[in-house]
């Protein structure tokens, strides 16, 4: 039944997702997350998705999806001058992650909305699947 | 009249079949609906159906105890890439709304192609115990 497999291809897209939504989180709650050196300092990250297709049949177009690694961004971080703040560096200074706040929020709608979609064709399919089994009654 | 299960259900076998490759084939389209560089897919219903009412794409046998392999339930027709209507940067072909009326759609004629079954199974039912 090929309509089980759509349980699976839905699935990973849904676990994938979720995982763009956790880095997201941990870049937004780490958003002002101050530190007194470069290499200390919170980078965003960002999931990087690949289909997956079915090695042993070549002939099968359908894929999953799988997350293939969480990168960092190489965006050059912010520095600012607060003498004050327990984290600063011996001159004063503490960096700040380069976190992109509008960015993040982007994000964050658009792995929601594809969340909901693949859960709307993984209902769809249960429903289909359910009326099959009565199916002759 | 020899009376052949078969025969009696028509295409709606092959129909519900194709239908259920082609879910298959549009989740996973949505399900990549953000993976760079992964293209969608779809087939040509019209066409899948015919060869598989045609019997193109099965073997030629010369006895009907001859069996046909085990994966000869294939589509039957190429599977084609979509032509993206706003290609994005990241390559991704995908266009989420489209895939989504497309499943949809597809979801409701599963569910038709369901119902004429279940009504050909009844016919037989009532043919059977001919009250």
């Amino acid at each position: 039944m090929s309509l089980f497999k759509v349980f699976d291809i839905a699935g990973s897209a849904m676990s994938a997702q979720t995982t763009r939504l956790n880095v997201t989180a941990s870049n937004l709650a780490n958003a002002d997350s101050t530190s007194s050196s470069v290499g200390a300092t919170y980078r965003a990250r960002e999931p990087v998705f690949a289909a997956v297709f079915n090695s042993l049949r070549p002939d099968d177009p359908t894929a999953r999806v799988k997350v293939r690694g969480i990168v960092e961004s190489q965006a050059p971080l912010q520095k600012r001058y607060s003498p004050g703040d327990p984290n600063a560096d011996k001159n004063g200074y503490v960096y700040l992650p380069n976190v992109n706040v509008v960015d993040e929020m982007a994000n964050m709608i658009s792995a929601s909305r594809s969340y909901q979609n693949n859960a709307q064709v993984l209902n769809t399919c249960k429903q289909l699947l359910l009326h099959t089994l009565q199916m002759g009654k | 009249m020899p009376l052949s299960i078969d025969s009696a259900l028509g295409l709606m076998p092959d129909a519900l079949r194709l239908r259920e490759q082609r879910s298959e084939l549009l989740a996973s389209n949505l399900a990549n609906a953000d993976t760079p560089n992964y293209k969608a897919r779809d087939f040509d219903f019209r066409a899948a159906l015919s060869s598989a009412m045609t019997g193109q794409g099965a073997l030629s046998t010369d006895n009907p105890r001859q069996l046909q392999p085990a994966d000869s339930q294939g589509i039957g027709t190429p599977v084609q890439y979509r032509i993206p209507g706003q290609p994005s940067l990241d390559g991704n072909t995908v266009d989420s709304q489209l895939e989504k009326a497309a499943f949809s759609r597809n979801a409701v004629r599963y569910q038709a192609t369901l119902d004429f079954l279940s009504g050909r199974f009844k016919g037989l039912m009532t043919a059977l115990k001919g009250q």
